[in-house]
């Protein structure tokens, strides 16, 4: 697969359009003081692709996401964004651009019920004034049955109807990692990030995962970029995937090509660092 | 009936009205606490503060006049204008909108992820600093707020308790018009962060920060309205109190009667604000009724501590608040 910046795309084997670069990270390296967590990494997402990266423990790809996603500003480089140089942003900046994540450990209102939850993912969708919402007048009515609509649409979807009431605190691991899932949809994002989907999860959820993301990707036509640990599973999921090691870019590219690329093999089943 | 019986209804009616007031300077504390952890400990300070604007700008005096004058050898101290309390209480939350803002830049937006202690370290340190300016602003003497409330025994009341029980009721007109306006705050609190895009987005940021950026919530905007929330409602204490007793420092003292309101009601529950302001209100006056004589009075200094402390040891997450749980 040969591909340049210019192009429109390809199809995939199962069919799939792939559309032109949708997000660009240029020569990206990020530091926390004296440790470079990122050296110098450029690589791009594409329109309606899943996207992976990984790397072994302590890689950088967490940073990775949280660069994208703007809750860290790389002292490098220059992130494109649908054609235009993206300036710095705060993280809720970046959201409302049409970015949702999801993260590593979790970040959910424990206090709220799931439905609660996955409202807040509507919020940038609400327009009326707070007089009109608080009084629950005409307009501020309508709109926010539109929203609430669309948010059982994602809870049907991702089969979560049965826990509609139920708190967040109570929830298992597994449940909430599905939650957060919905409030990242909730948003209706063009770009999707989800940083260890499937980390802590047993094989029968990790199958129920997989398969929502690319439900998700396939229904919705969403761009999704993930982190995961799981070679296997990112290998079935992905388009393309980007290997990290030591905040160094090592491979990219095909599920085929990065598995049979001499350094991710060393990345991964460990050869001694020169 | 005894006579006495009435005069403990009437302690107990009197003391639901102070109750009301208490449960107020709680909200406030609620407010905030709720939304970003931080116990301000500036909240009696705010409605102390507010206040002294409002009597300020409706009788036109100039602020820093004494500052002024003294450095200038000017000779300036009101602009000779009389506003209506409307057009003040307008402008007045206009200046505690501003506070707010200034705050969450100067102060809070550099101390977040911060300990609590520290945060609420900075806001005594903001009370007294609070204290100093409303002085400087408006000069230390008492003050008289007109704001056109009503005032004295409700002679209606009055006359038909009197008529229906052959004994007279003396209720204030001032506690019933703050009983009222304290229901409608509470009504619109309610509907405001239930229903509204940016109370749930208060709701959002109190629980996670993270996960509310990463809906699009910005942080600092909430925060700012969370304090001009926060303000809003220090004024209508500060209006209340400052009508019936005087707007002077005393005011901010009634800061501290709404702690222990807040470990009987919950430090994040409104409705513990408002049980809690009512029941320490109502049993201060009928414990001062009944129990008072018998030990020489006063027992109104004390007897909400007392009750909070009874409440630390058996109840410590109050009435309403979150349980804690301890996973061991």
């Amino acid at each position: 697969m040969n591909m340049t910046a210019q192009d429109d795309g390809y199809i995939t084997a199962d069919g799939r359009k792939i559309g032109p670069v949708m997000m660009e990270m240029k020569n990206i390296t990020l530091r926390f003081g004296g440790v470079k967590a990122i050296t110098d990494i450029s690589f791009d997402i594409r329109e309606g692709e899943i996207r992976a990266i990984i790397g072994p423990n302590g890689a950088g790809k967490s940073s990775m996401l949280n660069v994208i996603s703007g809750f860290y500003v790389p002292q490098e480089g220059e992130v494109w964004y649908k054609g235009a140089k993206r300036p710095p942003m705060k993280p809720f900046q970046v959201a409302r651009q049409g970015i949702a994540r999801t993260f590593q450990n979790i970040a959910l209102f424990e206090g709220m019920s799931v439905l609660d939850n996955v409202m807040t993912g509507r919020l940038n969708y609400m327009k009326t004034n707070m007089f009109q919402q608080g009084l629950w007048f005409g307009k501020a009515q309508r709109e926010e049955v539109e929203n609430r609509e669309s948010v059982e649409k994602i809870i049907d979807f991702l089969e979560i109807q049965s826990i509609r009431k139920t708190p967040v605190s109570r929830l298992p691991y597994g449940l909430k990692k599905r939650v957060e899932l919905a409030r990242a949809l909730a948003a209706e994002p063009t770009l999707l990030l989800l940083d260890e989907p499937m980390a802590g999860m047993n094989v029968e959820e990790k199958e129920d995962m997989s398969r929502f993301i690319l439900d998700v990707n396939d229904e919705f036509g969403t761009t999704i970029a993930l982190i995961e640990h799981d070679m296997g599973v990112v290998m079935d999921l992905s388009d393309r995937v980007v290997v990290m090691d030591y905040g160094k870019k090592i491979g990219d590219g095909s599920p085929d090509e990065v598995r049979n690329n001499q350094d991710v093999i060393d990345a991964y089943l460990g050869v001694a660092h020169d | 009936m005894p006579e006495q019986f009435y005069w403990g209804l009437e302690a107990a009616f009197n003391g639901l009205m102070t109750g009301v007031l208490y449960a107020l300077v709680a909200l406030g504390f609620v407010l905030i606490y709720k939304a970003s952890g931080i116990f301000n400990y500036a909240q009696g300070v705010m409605a102390l503060f507010a206040a002294m604007t409002l009597v300020g700008i409706m009788e036109g005096q100039v602020p820093f006049s004494h500052l002024i004058n003294a450095t200038f050898g000017t000779e300036v101290h009101h602009f000779g204008w009389h506003l209506p309390a409307v057009l003040g209480i307008l402008l007045t939350v206009g200046v505690m909108i501003l506070f707010a803002w200034v705050v969450q830049k100067v102060v809070f937006k550099h101390l977040i992820g911060q300990e609590p202690i520290i945060l609420f370290m900075a806001t005594i340190g903001l009370a007294y600093f609070m204290e100093g300016l409303g002085d400087l602003m408006w000069g230390s003497d008492i003050k008289t707020l007109k704001v056109g409330l009503p005032q004295g025994t409700n002679m209606w009341l009055d006359e038909t308790t009197y008529r229906l029980f052959g004994y007279g009721f003396f209720i204030n007109n001032l506690d019933i018009v703050a009983t009222v306006i304290a229901i409608a705050l509470v009504a619109a609190l309610v509907m405001f962060s239930q229903y509204t895009k940016q109370g749930r987005a208060m709701r959002a940021v109190a629980d996670d920060h993270q996960a509310a950026l990463s809906v699009g919530i910005n942080l600092n905007f909430i925060w700012v309205l969370v304090w001009s929330l926060a303000g809003f409602v220090a004024l209508v204490a500060g209006v209340m109190w400052g009508a019936s007793s005087g707007v002077q420092f005393s005011l901010s003292l009634i800061a501290l009667k709404a702690l222990p309101v807040l470990m009987l009601g919950g430090f994040t529950s409104i409705p513990g604000a408002i049980v809690g302001g009512l029941i320490i209100g109502v049993g201060e006056k009928l414990f001062e009724f009944i129990v008072g004589p018998m030990v020489g009075g006063a027992t109104e200094n004390w007897f909400a501590y007392v009750l909070a402390l009874i409440f630390l040891v058996f109840r410590p997450q109050g009435l309403f608040g979150d349980k804690i749980i301890e996973r061991v």
